[in-house]
């Protein structure tokens, strides 16, 4: 196990040099100077420009220019944003909780509702059920997640008039207090929702298939021989293993999470990152775009290491060998 | 063994994708047929209804959204079919390379994909069209680019379970050259998973295009879907016609290809069902 914790970081470090990599070839790419890109199409002063040149030695061979980029990072420095006249990790910093409480409370709804769908299809392969429950799913899969919720909005908010239709706070509730977080949650409702929906196909999906495979191999006939009732079968024998593969599977989509994120976060003003990205591609400020392409590939980056580590972890055939 | 084309026409999902997929087809070619106008002609008579004279309304210039929704088909079906087939070509290429060579040329290509299949691709397109500009071909090589490692890892893997085959030795011993036997021994018996990915493919292109245009980085001379959906965000409480139905077009067409990579793959690929 402390063999594969370590391999594992070493895997990691890789793909966080090769995420840098691609920022940098990126910002030599654009058409016109790599200057630009780093600060952003905004009448920055003269002498910052020059500084700028200076920091990462834009005069310099790529190679340093490399090292330079590589070094600024390393210690936190992901530029500066003149269209809010700050450091663009604070203005990222300032949003991530927002996109964390969208996204946390949209992957855990979807999980459970994923996976009580996939055993409600699994339960029964091929029948009537079964087809409705995947053909559902297939649907979800298919429908974009933007449009889902200005649907949501039509209903909800427009017609019915049920549940705020933007942004995360009413203006006239106090600050704190239990009125707040019932505020805040009336205005989670639908942007969770329409997040969670193509996650909850595609983990039906994926909890249905698994289940199928797991109940198909021969310790479940040897289950059921030693006379386990089918809900145990299906609870106690079944499910732990078919849900394995789930584990990484929340680590391997948490960037099409965030991308459904900052297509909601439009939709519904929500004041995440996603939001931010939006405002800064109309503002051309490049440095946060940079900046929060960066955050969000780190972020994968680690979900997967985690989530790779706790598959470990829970999978004893990986947990004890050496 | 049946062939896969019966096959095919025994699966439900398959046969109701390609019904979906080919009425696109057909309505974006025939789109002047279809009683479609010019879908950038402004008109006084903004935000009617549906009805009789607008079949599926106007939106805030006037503009007739049936014509738009037909046109808009084009954008979207050229976008995502270029997108996925440059992302199998580029996929076969380094699965080809990568199962046939393997060894370090084998590690490298897969640690590549491994690094593309991290990158959240939607937030990777978005910065690369925001910096090189938009338009319609600089869309379709960008999200071509991002799409290759799934068929590049599904190819690489049959090259690895039949370049062991009777057959493939066979080849050996005939004194083919390596090359010969990579393409035209191998590569076409390792072709259905990568036919089903590019199927997929197109769907999650179609999407993403979707996605980027919402974002108000689609091509800015064309009509699109998504720039229609991005549109019809300002004017909800107005005119819920104007978000409806182009995202019911985005939905047919996503849905279409995905239930016809699924039918694809249960013709193709019985033993590997829905593991994609």
């Amino acid at each position: 196990m402390p063999r594969y914790v370590l391999g594992r970081f070493f895997q990691a470090f890789p793909l966080l040099l090769g995420v840098v990599t691609i920022v940098f070839v990126l910002i030599h790419l654009a058409p016109g100077d790599p200057v630009l890109a780093l600060v952003g199409d905004f009448p920055a002063p003269e002498e910052y420009v020059r500084k700028v040149r200076e920091e990462f030695g834009l005069d310099r061979p790529l190679i340093e220019q490399y090292v330079r980029y590589v070094g600024n990072l390393a210690r936190g420095e992901f530029g500066y944003s003149f269209v809010q006249r700050r450091p663009v990790l604070q203005v990222i910093g300032e949003r991530a909780a927002a996109t964390a409480l969208l996204t946390g409370t949209a992957l855990v709804v979807a999980t459970l509702l994923g996976v009580g769908l996939g055993l409600i299809a699994a339960r029964r392969p091929s029948t009537v059920l079964d087809a409705t429950v995947s053909g559902a799913a297939v649907v979800g899969f298919s429908v974009p997640v933007f449009w889902i919720g200005q649907l949501l909005i039509l209903l909800f908010a427009v017609t019915l008039g049920w549940l705020p239709a933007q942004g995360m706070v009413s203006l006239r509730v106090g600050p704190t207090g239990w009125d707040r977080v019932l505020d805040v949650a009336s205005h989670l409702v639908l942007p969770a929702t329409a997040l969670a929906l193509r996650l909850v196909a595609m983990t039906t999906r994926l909890t249905r298939a698994s289940l199928l495979e797991v109940l198909g191999q021969e310790f479940i006939r040897t289950a059921e021989a030693k006379g386990a009732g089918p809900r145990r079968v299906l609870g106690r024998h079944a499910l732990p293993n078919a849900l394995l593969p789930l584990v990484t599977f929340v680590g391997y989509n948490l960037g099409f999470l965030l991308a459904g994120s900052a297509l909601i976060e439009t939709v519904f003003g929500w004041p995440g990152v996603g939001r931010l990205l939006y405002d800064s591609v109309f503002t051309r400020d490049y440095p946060v775009l940079l900046g929060i392409f960066l955050t969000v590939s780190l972020s994968v980056v680690l979900a997967n290491l985690l989530t790779d580590l706790l598959y470990a972890y829970l999978d004893p055939r990986i947990r004890h060998a050496r | 063994m049946r062939s896969p084309f019966r096959r095919f026409a025994r699966s439900r999902p398959g046969l109701v994708g390609l019904t979906i997929v080919l009425l696109l087809i057909a309505g974006a070619v025939a789109a002047p047929l279809l009683g479609a106008s010019d879908p950038l002609q402004t008109s006084p008579a903004a935000f009617r209804p549906p009805g009789t004279q607008w079949l599926l309304g106007t939106d805030n210039l006037g503009r007739d959204l049936w014509s738009g929704v037909v046109y808009g088909a084009r954008v979207s079906l050229v976008v995502g079919v270029l997108a996925a087939l440059l992302s199998a070509i580029v996929g076969i290429a380094i699965g080809t390379v990568a199962g046939f060579t393997g060894g370090r040329v084998d590690a490298w290509l897969m640690r590549g994909a491994e690094l593309f299949q991290t990158i959240p691709q939607f937030f990777l397109a978005l910065i690369v069209v925001a910096l090189i500009g938009r338009g319609l071909e600089k869309i379709i090589v960008v999200l071509g680019l991002l799409g290759w490692p799934l068929t590049a890892r599904l190819i690489r893997a049959e090259f690895l379970s039949l370049k062991e085959r009777e057959f493939v030795e066979a080849a050996h011993a005939l004194g083919m050259s390596a090359s010969r036997i990579a393409v035209r021994v191998i590569l076409p018996n390792a072709l259905p998973p990568a036919v089903v990915a590019t199927s997929l493919g197109v769907a999650e292109a179609i999407l993403l295009e979707a996605g980027l245009s919402f974002f108000g980085l689609g091509d800015p001379n064309l009509v699109s879907w998504g720039l229609m959906l991005q549109n019809a965000q300002g004017y909800l409480r107005r005119a819920w016609w104007m978000a409806v139905f182009p995202g019911v077009a985005i939905f047919l067409a996503v849905f279409g290809f995905n239930l016809l990579g699924d039918g694809l793959n249960d013709a193709m690929n019985p033993r590997l069902r829905r593991r994609l």
